[in-house]
Order: structure tokens, then C-alpha cells, then sequence
């Protein structure tokens, strides 16, 4: 099977001379659609950096990434936007939903960028928010939402232009347990069932039991004993 | 989007308010400031706009239609004599004092002319006839200064350098740029009421028989008649424009107060749209990083602009309107075209998008990579 992302040899250097930082150092991945992969690792070991680059909005020193089997790292800044349009969904730790748009018009702002609007966004809007189990709050500001709901909505929005790679950072870190394992759920479906390559950046253990791979990072590498552990 | 440029705007509505509030105070200041330019410049023109000559034949130098100095009553005839002028008629302006009932002073300027010529004449009289005027000691005023002058109503007596003067007449709109106002009279009572000799005039409004190029006219008497400067009517009323409105500064005043309206509405409006922009600057990271590209972010911030624009001149005008409407009784008129109107929409949409820029020009430099900080 193609892999949806792969990254071959990535280094990232922050800085320059004595102050220079390797953030990675020599990674190489493969993510496959229909897995959840788990990015862990102490704070500093480089996964921020590492979806960062995978998703396409920071370039590595050296080293290639692959989306959809296009070599991108070489690809102009001002072709990325399309890339990560066409082909990356995000989610974020901070949901970072747009405070004066309800959870309905959030979805359908992510449709908007792709040219799809008015009541034909807001239907699609409808059924992802159906679909990640809030259709009910369509109309509900993110202020009035819970964490749980907060992030679902951001789920939605994320698969909101059916891209093939999901890609989450700590998405469960503000939520309680429950709504983290709604969430978690929600992730583990979208891979199995609806074969998106799903990677989530977390330390938190409760994904351990959603994941397909862990991928543990420390001091900018991919540690060899973890590496691509499966999990059972 | 629209929606969330438009949600963006009115959310947080105390600095909502702030823009508008910039937008309307600069919106209404340009349009009075343009305003009062163009009242000035209307009352400038006034005698020169009712002339209905070609030519305005002047002593050489002078430097305005109200500043003019006397020159001999037989240059007229040598006008005359010139092939190509159809119609010659001598014309004085001059300053007067008139002497209200009441015992009172105020400066007038007469405005001598031939009841039976049509050049230089008021036209648009809301009272009296034009032809009254032959009658000795006769004048006619603009209803706007008839408390000013102490006259109530036709038949009411002044006097003019010492003579009788009865009001026959009222114009309308008739408006002096000086403040002296024009008291118009047949050419024979003026030179009773003013310092111009009988031999002499102070201009000759001259017309060209039909076919004949006034440009070339003008050539033809300012080389047959001497000591005399020759304008054709557009290039006198440029000239006495020039005069009040950039030789003495009273216009260059207020169009440097309409530009600073320009600039306080572009500082108010930069900084609080900058600050909006601060405020979304996260979720700005966020839409590119969902792969917006710059040229959606900055629609965005831009239509906020251009509907802080609109939303501030409808505002603006609701204010300035009545102010408009109320300088038509004062002395500060203010002229406010439907073309100013029109193009004071268009300026306002275009100093909120220029105070723009500066956001626009942030969010070409936000890193998408700042979702992922905390």
C-alpha cells in the first residue's frame, strides 16, 4: 500500500552556529491511510516539528516529504496552501474554532476555502456535525460549547474538505476523559472506517489502546527500540 | 467570507464604534471642509458667473473681479470700434457704505449695470423687477443680507454714500465672498454710490457677434486698445479664483483641513482595524494553515474595511446633511454637490482599505506554524 505521508530523512536545524538547535535529526516515517499513528515523546523531541513538517506549513533543513506520493519539500511557499488544502486536515489542541462563527459556519468556512458555499456548504456542514455526533449544536457558538463539542466540531471541520490525512496535535489534552474518548473514537473511525491516514501527536497514555502504531521521539529521532511498534 | 469578515467586525462592537467614529468624524469634516471650498468658490463667481459676456475687459493689473481699479469710460468705444464685438456695456464694482436706518454702517459693494443689456445682470429675483432699477436711486439686494442691511421689504429706504437708495429688488442666492454684499443698480445711480467717476468704468463686459472666436476677439482688443488687461469670462473667473483661494490662503486653508480629515480618518481607522487584526491574528494562523491562501486573508480584512467604509459614510452623511442644509442660511455656505457626495463614498471606502494595509501587510507574515504553539 502507497503510504498517504511519508517523510525520508528529515532534519530541521532552528538557528544558526553556536546556537544552532536540531529539532530532528534523520527521521524517516511512513503513515498509511486506515492506521492511527501515535507521535509520543518528552516535550522537545521534535514532534510538533515533525507533523508541522509532514503537514506541510514548516520546511525542514534537509531531507524529502511525500503527500499522496508528491514530493512537496521542494515544492514554492506559495504552493503549499493548495497541499494542505487538497490533502491535510488539522486539529488542534486549542481547537482554535472562530469565536464569531457558530459550530455550523466553522465547518463551512474550511468548505469555503475550497470554493464550496452557501446552502450547499451549510448542508455538508450539517452532515459532518451529524456525522461526528453534534448536529444539534449547528447553531451553537463555540463559547457555548464544551470542550468535547469543541473538538468534534473542529473534526468536522478538519474532514471538512476530505483530505486524506488527518493530522492532530494533543487533540485531547484540554478534554476530560470522557470527551477525550469520544474523540479518540471519532479518530480511530475515521481510520478504519473511512481510511484516512490519521496521526496524532499526544502524550496522553488513554490513546495508547486507539493506536495502530506508536511512533516515539527523543531528542529529535525516531527511537530504534519503539520504532513502529504494533500495537496489539 | 463575507460572514466571517462581517462577524470579525461587529463582534467586538466598542471598537467597532471607535472606527465608525473615526470614519464619520473624518467623512464630515472633508465634506464640510470641500464644502466651505466650494461655497467660497461659488460666492468668488458670483458677478462673473452672471455676466453672460465673452470678455472682461479690466484695467491692466488687477488681480480680482472685487479688487479692480476704474479705467476711462471712452475704452468703451474703442471696444466697440474693434471688428467682431457684437455688444460692449460698461460694468462697475465697487465698495460703498451703506447706512442702515438705525444709524448703522456696513460695507456694500455696488454693482452697476444697464437694466436693458443682459450682461452682468441678476437674474432669479424673488421680488421686484429688473427694470425698476431705471428708476434714479434704486438698488436691488440678495434676501440673504436683508437684515444685515436693515431692510425688511421692498420699498424700504437706505442710503449709499450719502443718497437715498430704495430697495426694488430681491435676488436669491446672489452671495457675496467678501462681506460686503452686492447692492446691483443701474450704471448711472452707481457712479452716485460709489468712488467711480462719471468718465469712468471698471469694466467692459464685452460679446462677440455670432461666429466670431472669442479667443481671437480678445487678441484683436488687447492689441487695439491700451492699458487694459482682455479676459475671456473662464480665464477672469480662474484668475480671481486663483486670487481668493490660493493667494490669500483662505482656500488652501480648508483644503488642508478636508486632508488632515483624510489622514485622522486613515490613523483612527488603521488602528483600530490593525487591532482587530491582532486580535484574529490566531485565527488567521489557522485558516492558513487549513490552506487559506494570503489572497483570501487579506479579502477578509479588506472587506471589513470597505464595510466599515460604507457603514461609517451613511452614517457621516445622516450627520453632515443637516449641516449642509443649514449653511444655506448662514454665513458659511457650504456646497455640497451630489458629485462630492458621490465621490466622498468612494474616498471613504478607499481610506478604510489604505488604513488596511498595515493589517494586510501583518497578516502576510503570520506563520501558520503558531497553531501548534499552545
Amino acid at each position: 500500500m502507497e503510504p498517504a505521508i511519508s517523510v525520508r530523512d528529515l532534519t530541521k536545524v532552528y538557528g544558526r552556529g553556536a546556537e544552532a538547535f536540531r529539532a530532528l535529526d534523520g527521521v524517516t516515517l511512513e503513515v498509511f491511510p486506515g492506521e492511527v499513528t501515535l507521535l509520543m515523546g518528552p516535550s522537545g523531541s521534535g514532534k510538533t516539528t515533525l507533523i508541522s513538517i509532514m503537514g506541510c506549513i514548516l520546511r525542514a533543513t534537509s531531507g524529502q516529504v511525500y503527500v499522496g506520493g508528491r514530493e512537496v519539500s521542494s515544492l514554492r511557499e506559495g504552493d503549499l496552501p493548495r497541499v494542505r488544502l487538497e490533502h491535510i486536515g488539522f486539529i488542534f489542541q486549542g481547537f482554535n474554532l472562530f469565536p464569531t462563527l457558530n459550530a455550523a459556519e466553522n465547518v463551512a468556512l474550511a468548505l469555503d476555502l475550497k470554493g464550496i458555499r452557501g446552502t450547499k456548504a451549510l448542508r455538508r456542514a450539517s452532515e459532518l456535525l451529524d456525522m461526528v455526533g453534534i448536529a444539534d449544536k449547528a447553531g451553537s457558538f463555540p463559547a457555548d460549547l464544551c470542550g468535547g463539542q469543541k473538538q468534534r466540531v473542529a473534526i468536522a471541520r478538519a474532514l471538512a474538505g476530505d483530505p486524506e490525512i488527518i493530522l492532530a496535535d494533543e487533540p485531547t489534552a484540554a478534554l476530560d476523559s470522557l470527551s477525550g474518548r469520544t474523540v479518540l473514537d471519532l479518530l480511530r473511525s475515521l481510520a478504519h472506517e473511512r481510511g484516512r491516514a490519521v496521526v496524532v501527536v499526544t502524550h496522553d497514555n488513554r490513546a495508547l489502546s486507539y493506536a495502530d502504531r506508536i511512533v516515539h521521539l527523543e531528542d529529535g529521532r525516531i527511537t530504534d527500540a519503539l520504532m513502529e511498534e504494533k500495537v496489539a | 467570507m463575507a460572514s466571517l469578515a462581517l462577524r470579525n467586525l461587529f463582534h467586538d462592537r466598542t471598537r467597532l464604534a471607535v472606527t465608525l467614529t473615526g470614519v464619520v468624524f473624518s467623512i464630515v469634516l472633508i465634506v464640510i471642509q470641500l464644502g466651505l471650498y466650494l461655497g467660497f468658490k461659488k460666492q468668488i463667481l458670483t458677478l462673473i458667473d452672471i455676466s453672460g459676456s465673452d470678455l472682461w475687459v479690466t484695467a491692466a493689473g488687477i488681480p480680482s473681479v472685487d479688487l479692480a481699479v476704474p479705467i476711462k469710460e471712452r475704452k468703451r468705444f474703442q471696444i466697440l470700434a474693434v471688428d467682431g464685438v457684437a455688444q460692449a456695456q460698461n460694468y462697475i464694482v465697487a465698495f460703498s457704505t451703506l447706512k442702515l436706518p438705525d444709524g448703522r454702517k456696513e460695507s456694500i459693494e455696488v454693482v452697476g449695470l444697464d437694466p436693458d443689456v443682459p450682461l452682468g445682470t441678476p437674474r432669479d429675483l424673488v421680488a421686484g423687477r429688473l427694470s425698476d432699477l431705471k428708476s434714479p436711486d434704486t438698488i436691488i439686494i440678495d434676501e440673504f443680507y436683508k437684515s444685515k442691511l436693515g431692510v425688511r421689504q421692498l420699498g424700504d429706504v437706505v442710503e449709499i454714500n450719502d443718497r437715498r437708495a430704495k430697495v426694488v429688488g430681491f435676488t436669491r442666492g446672489l452671495r457675496s465672498f467678501t462681506t460686503a454684499p452686492h447692492a446691483f443698480t443701474w450704471i448711472k445711480n452707481a457712479y452716485d454710490y460709489s468712488p467711480v467717476k462719471e468718465d469712468e468704468s471698471v469694466f467692459v463686459l464685452v460679446n462677440a457677434r455670432a461666429g466670431v472666436d472669442p479667443a481671437a476677439l480678445k487678441a484683436r482688443i488687447q492689441a487695439r486698445v491700451s492699458d487694459v488687461d482682455v479676459f475671456l469670462t473662464e480665464e477672469f473667473a480662474r484668475k480671481t479664483e486663483t486670487y481668493w483661494l490660493f493667494d490669500t490662503g483662505a482656500g488652501i486653508s480648508v483644503l488642508i483641513a478636508a486632508a488632515l480629515g483624510f489622514v485622522v480618518g486613515l490613523v483612527v481607522v488603521a488602528q483600530t482595524v490593525y487591532a482587530s487584526t491582532m486580535d484574529h491574528v490566531r485565527e488567521y494562523g489557522t485558516l492558513k494553515a487549513m490552506g487559506a491562501s494570503n489572497a483570501y486573508i487579506i479579502r477578509v480584512i479588506v472587506k471589513q474595511a470597505v464595510a466599515s467604509g460604507a457603514l461609517g459614510y451613511f452614517l457621516a452623511m445622516a450627520a453632515v446633511l443637516p449641516v449642509v442644509r443649514a449653511s444655506q442660511d448662514s454665513s458659511a455656505l457650504i456646497v455640497a454637490p451630489p458629485e462630492v457626495l458621490g465621490g466622498m463614498f468612494v474616498i471613504s471606502i478607499l481610506m478604510c482599505v489604505a488604513a488596511s494595509l498595515v493589517s494586510v501587510r501583518k497578516v502576510m507574515t503570520i506563520d501558520p506554524a503558531m497553531v501548534f504553539k499552545g
